[in-house]
Parts: structure tokens; sequence; C-alpha cells
């Protein structure tokens, strides 16, 4: 039973970097808007990112 | 008109993207695909909303309609990054938002909100100090302690299995010890952290010497924590750990998903009332226009009005003529011509001309505000109804803590083994009925239903809005709007030579008047053109339309101006007429009747064969009403009412003991909708109807009134169901518990059986939905 002593830790630190990592996403904001999030990994990055200034005229999409 | 129709447009049937598979996805994102919105020639400034930062940072928040895929927020994104000098672009889906920052002065906020009406979102600035952001902070708590609660349940149930393994095989005393040290470890942390929320509650219902269900929730966690812990110190035999922290973790979902169903609801609401609170367009002294919120606009400004535009302040006409639509104020189909030194009102729609307007009232004191003011009187009746939860909360918690007590007492004078097994027994009491399965029972209720809602195109407001629709023994109605569309329909084209027709065809294609419009709209459906050359057209305010048809003078409008030379001069039109006169030769009538929703009559039949009472209230003259009334046959009708004799009606049911449904949609049915016990607006309603009412419903039909009806029964029959399902699970596991016969194995399948019972009940809620709607 002697390993109970190193798998008890082990399990609760596993956990526990779990639940760290879920109060990251909590706190970066992750869960403010589950909707959007669903869509946007259709969309293409490619067409996302604009360089500044790259494109000054008004012209329609 | 247009704005009115724009209004009329559902909110979740999209326009744009509900057709987009992933196949069109990349040619949308290209031509950012949108409907088709005429974009409007002067966009008034919204700086009044812009807030700078110390660093030269500018941010505007804005409220944007028709956004519903994920090529509505590359399109929207991209072209807010390609204006100059913005660097920051975020759309929230979830809340129909969007946060723009920029860099510089060289922007004007004028050109985001262009770009937006020309990708065809429309959208209105906000205040985001002005809506409740603690909103947030709030979810991320319940979810943080959520998680905590998780974490810890999980893991001490690990150690419980073990535990409760070693009864069975021969695990030694101090193995036993050790895993209840550590429990004790993860878990009463966990506890401290997780039980906030029902401590603060439960601390304020006693602070106002209320009870709660969480007064009983925090005292078996706590007495069941505190209690392991002493028997974890003198090495005892039994530990409630796991049955306290999975408990609060049972109870936290239920609370965030009833948290998550408000917030929800009132995002709508903040969202319905910012794109509806009509900004007003003030003239400054050099003749710029800005765009100001209604409750800053002071006294002896200007304001310009466009035709189609609602009107956001009360006061005198300075210059033009129009025709005011004062249909949501007062229930009257037809317009009310107005003039220069004539007064209108916040709320109208200004139909076909040009006006400004000196303000003569304030925001406190203009029309609108009155009708809000009569809401919020109706509506503190209505804040005290008790939710079913609550009731049962009253009962449940002196009985919980009477039987704990009896227990407790019971073991002192009967038992032999002193204070501590009369302790343990308590506690086993206070932790078999604790009311897991009642806190969860009513949250999933309310999100399986309105789940089911929003699939028939229903959005509920307020959680208890289901309780509260289910008691419900009589529904009034509204008219205009409400059982008819709100649009009238040309009934007697048989009596009309086809020359006639298309001569005031061709006058009323160039007109916003309704009854126009209806003539257009009829001529469209039936493939008729008009064909004759028209010249010199005029639109003469609150008389009708002139012009030279063909070279003859023509003329489209009221009965004594048509026909000058009659003597009998009609004071008002009662019925809804136009009248076309030709060269001055005797009018010929047009009659118009308002059309009534094609499944109104089925839907009240529906509610009458369900013993329900139908009432209908309406602003508009009585011949109208009664006409409406005999067609659907509902017997109890009452007509020319104001905003404040709905509400009286609506006090009189109450205080015969009645409990109404409201359905309606117009701005004088707003303080009605908040004086009803329960009340249902169509997406068509004007937004204060809508942020009043406790459900919004989509499309042309009535029968979603119906469909909401019904589920709220079945939804109301779930939650009596789970209620006694926990009561029958009390009175068998309470006779255990209190001969002390519970363990902590015991007490743990107790309660996790329990709360999957009652959460499967509420799910099969959406087994039944299919059966909505063919009824």
């Amino acid at each position: 039973m002697d390993i109970l002593i190193l798998l008890i830790p082990a399990a609760l630190f596993l956990g526990l970097i779990g639940l760290a990592g879920y109060m990251w996403a909590l706190k970066s904001g992750q869960f403010e808007d589950l909707d959007g999030a669903a869509l946007r990994i259709l969309i293409d990055d490619d067409d996302v990112i604009v360089k500044q200034g790259d494109d000054k005229s008004d012209k329609p999409l | 008109m247009t704005k009115w129709l724009a209004a009329a447009e559902p909110i979740m049937s999209a326009s744009c993207c509900v057709n987009s598979g992933l196949a069109t996805q990349a040619d949308k994102l290209t031509r950012g695909d949108a409907p088709k919105l005429q974009v409007p020639d002067k966009i008034a400034s919204p700086d009044a909303f812009v807030v700078k930062d110390d660093n030269g940072y500018f941010c505007l928040n804005l409220m944007v309609k028709n956004m519903r895929c994920a090529a509505c927020i590359s399109s929207i994104e991209n072209a807010m990054l390609k204006l100059q000098g913005v660097t920051h672009a975020r759309v929230n889906m979830s809340t129909q938002r969007v946060v723009v920052q920029w860099h510089g002065g060289t922007l004007d906020g004028r050109q985001i909100i262009r770009k937006l009406w020309q990708l065809g979102y429309p959208s209105a600035p906000y205040d985001p100090l002005k809506l409740q952001n603690h909103k947030n902070d709030e979810e991320r708590f319940l979810l943080a302690t959520m998680a905590v609660a998780g974490f810890a349940s999980a893991n001490v149930m690990i150690l419980s299995v073990a535990i409760w393994a070693g009864v069975f095989s021969d695990m030694g005393d101090a193995t036993r010890n050790l895993f209840h040290w550590i429990s004790a470890l993860i878990a009463l942390p966990a506890v401290v952290y997780s039980g906030r929320p029902f401590f603060r509650s439960a601390y304020q219902a006693l602070k106002n010497m209320r009870m709660n269900m969480d007064v009983p929730i925090s005292v078996a966690v706590v007495m069941a924590s505190s209690m392991s812990l002493y028997q974890t110190i003198q090495g005892g035999r039994d530990a409630y750990f796991d049955a306290s922290i999975s408990l609060l973790f049972f109870l936290l979902i239920g609370r965030y998903l009833d948290f998550r169903a408000r917030s929800k609801a009132r995002s709508v609401a903040e969202h319905l009332l910012v794109l509806g609170g009509t900004p007003a367009r003030v003239l400054d002294a050099s003749g710029d226009e800005l765009l100001i919120p209604a409750d800053a606009v002071k006294l002896g400004m200007i304001v310009s009005v466009l035709p189609g535009e609602r009107i956001a302040v009360d006061g005198e006409i300075l210059s033009g003529t129009s025709d005011i639509d004062q249909s949501l104020i007062s229930g009257e189909t037809l317009p009310v011509p107005c003039r220069v030194g004539d007064v209108v009102f916040a709320g109208t729609l200004n139909l076909n001309g040009s006006i400004t307007i000196n303000v003569t009232s304030l925001s406190d004191s203009t029309l609108l505000s009155d009708i809000v003011r009569l809401m919020e009187n109706a509506e503190q009746g209505r804040a005290r109804y008790v939710s079913l939860a609550d009731k049962v909360a009253k009962i449940y918690a002196p009985v919980v803590h009477i039987l704990a007590a009896l227990t407790f007492a019971g073991w002192m004078i009967w038992g032999s083994g002193g204070w501590q097994p009369a302790m343990m027994a308590a506690v086993a009491v206070l932790i078999i009925t604790c009311p897991c399965a009642l806190g969860l029972a009513v949250p999933v209720v309310q999100v399986v239903a309105s789940g089911v809602l929003l699939k028939q195109g229903v959005i509920m407001k307020s959680g208890d809005a289901l309780e509260r629709l289910d008691d419900v023994d009589t529904v009034v109605f509204d008219k205009t709007g409400t059982l008819t569309e709100g649009l009238p329909e040309f009934l007697n084209s048989g009596d009309i030579a086809s020359e006639d027709l298309i001569r005031a065809l061709s006058l009323a294609e160039h007109s916003h008047h309704p009854l126009s419009k209806s003539l257009t709209l009829w001529a469209a459906k039936n493939g008729i053109k008009s064909s004759f050359v028209v010249d010199d057209i005029l639109e003469v305010p609150g008389h009708g339309l002139q012009g030279s048809v063909d070279g003859l003078k023509t003329r489209l409008g009221r009965f004594d101006w048509c026909y000058e030379d009659h003597d009998q001069v009609a004071k008002r039109q009662t019925t809804m007429s136009i009248w076309l006169s030709v060269n001055g030769q005797p009018p010929i009538c047009f009659k118009f009747k308002d059309h009534i929703r094609d499944d109104a009559k089925t839907t009240i039949q529906q509610f009458k064969d369900q013993g329900l009472k139908i009432i209908l209230l309406s602003g508009d003259h009585e011949n109208v009403v009664s006409a409406v009334a005999d067609e659907l046959a509902i017997d109890d009708w009452h007509a020319s009412l104001l905003p404040a004799g709905k509400v009286g009606a609506l006090e009189r049911l109450k205080m015969t003991g009645h409990k109404v449904l409201m359905v309606g949609d117009g701005l004088n049915d707003a303080p009605a909708l908040s004086a009803g016990y329960v009340s249902i607006s169509p997406s068509s309603a004007v937004d204060i109807s809508k942020s009043a009412a406790d459900f919004v419903f989509q499309g042309a039909d009535l029968m979603p009134v119906f469909n909401t009806w019904i589920l709220a029964k079945r939804a109301g029959m779930r939650v009596k169901q789970n209620f006694t399902l926990a009561f029958i699970y009390n009175a068998i596991a309470v006779p255990v518990a209190m001969a002390g016969l519970a363990t902590p194995l015991l007490a743990a399948i107790a309660m996790s059986s329990s709360s999957i019972l009652v959460t499967l009940n509420a799910l099969s809620l959406r087994l039944r939905q299919s059966t909505l709607g063919k009824t």
C-alpha cells in the first residue's frame, strides 16, 4: 500500500493542473462568448488578419 | 413605415445565413453576405457614446442587429479593421454586440455605423456603464465555484469509494483514517470556497428574518463538514465529506443554469431597449445633426425627424407637415395628420414628411415616460410573485430542522452512546433531506423548456414566467398588431373599374401611407401594373395624393378632400377607406380592412376548448373592434381604451381572482403587459412592449401563444412531479436516517439517484415537443 503515498499526491496534482487551467481560461474571458467561439472556428485565419493601412480605400467587400 | 417593417422582421429567422452550409462559406466571406438594406442618407454622430482614454484610444460599443453566422463575424471584423486607425474590433455573438477601438482622431464614429449599415447590419451605440456589467463577474464566480466543487467532489469520491470498499474487505483503521484526513484536506477548503453563494444568500435571508432554500442547505453542509472533521480527529468510522461537497456541486449546477437563463433574458431585454431607444437627431446652431440619447435631450432643442423614423421626444412641430402613425400609442389604425404647431409624442412614427420639432417636454415627462412609469407601477405588483420553489422552501426548511432536532433529542434520551451518535444521526437527516433534487428540479425544467420554446421561435425572458403561465385562467388580447397583422387589406377590388384601379395605383405607388402601401401590395400580388404617365405628384399630409395621371387631374385621399364641392364634410373617417376622384368627378371608394392573422380564430378556439376565458381590449374605435370580435367569436370586448384603461381592466380582473395572460404589441399595451399576471408579445411589437413581456414570439402566426401555454402546462406538471418524487424519496429515506441506519454510502447513493431521476424527468419534456404545433 506504500504506493499510495506516491499515487494520491500525483492524482491530486494532475487534477489541480486541470483546475488551474480552467481557472485561467475563465479569468481570461474565454467563456464570455460561447456562441461566437463555436462559429469562429469556421473562419479562415488568413482572412481575418488584415495589415494596418493596407487598404485605405473604402471599397465594398 | 419602413422602420416599423424592419422591426417586424423576425429576430431569429435568418435572412443571411440559415442556408449557408460550409460549401458557400468561402463565397460568403468574400462577399460579406447580408440582407440588402437601404443605407440612410444621413447618419447622425454617435460621439456622445464614444469613450476616450488617456492614451488617445477611442472606444465605441454597439448593439448590432442581424448577426447570425461565422461570415457575419468575419465580414464585420474585417471591415472594421480596414477602417483607418482601427486597432481592435471584436464581435460578441452571444450578446450581439461589437466593440471597436481606434487610435487618433481621424476616424469618425459615423463611418463605423455607415460601414455596418453597408454590410447589412443596423446598429445602435450604447453606454456599457449604463447596463448591468456585474453580470459577467457573477457568472465567472459561479463557474469558478462550480469547477472547484466538481474537482473536490471527484477526488473525495475516489477516496470514499475506497473506504466503502474497505468496509467489506479488511481496510485497516490507519488507512481509513489517512483517507479521511486527505478527504478533509480536499473537501474543507472546497466547501468554504464553493459554498459562498449559498452561505451569502442564507445569511441575507436570515438577516431579513426570511427563510429560503439556502438556509437548510448551508446548515446541512456546515454541520456535515464539521461533524465529519470531528469524527476524523476522533478516528471514527463515518465521515460525510463526499456528501457535503457533491451536494454543493449538484446545487451549483442548478444555480448556474438558473443564472444563465436569467442573464440571457436580461441581455435580450437590453438589446431590445438599446436598439429601440431611439436616439434623437438634434440640430445644432450650425445646422449639423448630432445623435443624442433621448434622455440627454434638453428643453428647446430642435430635433429633426425624417419620413419613416420614430419620434424620440415629445414636442411641437416647428416646420413641415406629415402624417403621424400613432397606432402604437393609441391603437388607432389610421395615421393622424399633423402640421406646424401640432404636438407630437415620443414613440410615434413619422410617415411621409420631414419635420422639425421643438422639444417641449423632457424625457421624464414625455408620454413615453408616462407609459414607462405606468409600467413600473404595474410591475411592482408582479414582483410579489413567489416562485414555487420558494413556497416549498418555506415549509420545507422548518420541517427539516425540526426533524433533525427531534432525531438528536430522541437519540439523547433513548440512545446509549452519548451525544456523538445522536449528532451523527441528526447530520444524516440533514444530508439526506437536503434539497439536491429540488435545487435541480426547477432550473433543469426551465432550461429544457426555454430550449424547446426557442426552437419554436419563442424567447422566454424570465425564469418564473413558465410557472405563472401555468396558472393562467384568462387570456386578454390586444387587437391591432396582435389579433390582426396591423396591415390593412384591400377589400372591394370587384366593385372598381380596372381603369380607376390602375389610376389609383399609379398615385399610391408614391406614398408611404399604410393604405397606399396596402393597395400597392395588393396590386403586386395580383400582377397589376400601373401603365399611366404620372406627373406633378404632390402628397398633402393629412389629405392625400394628387397628380396628373395620363393627363387627367387625379386625387386619391380623404373623401372631403377629393370632392371639395360636397357640403357634407366627414370630420373623421372611422372606416378605413380612401377615395379616388378624376377630374372633379364624384369620388370612388376603396375599402380596406385590418387583416386578421390567419390562425387567430383557431388559436382562440383552442384556448376556449381548454376552458380559458377570452377578452379583447383595444384602443381602436368601437365599430372596428366589434367587427373583429364578431369574426373571432369573442363575446367580451372593450373598445377605445387608453393605456391606463387597459391596466384598469386588468386590475379589475385581478381583483376578481383571475390570473391573466396579456397578449399585446403596442406602446399602449406596455403597461398592460406589465400588469398582466404573465405576458406575451409578437416580435413585431414596439421594443418597450417586447421588454415588458415575459415571452416574445415570432412569425405571422398566433399559434405560438397557445403552444407556449401548453408547454408551460407540461413544464409545470414536470416540476410538480419532481417535487412529488423528492417527497417520496424523503418519506423513505428520512425514517432510515432517523433510526441511525444511514451510512455515508447510503446517503451518496440516495442523493445521486434522486438527482438523476429528477433530471431525467425534466429532460423528457424535450421528447414531447414534437406534439406541439400540430394541435
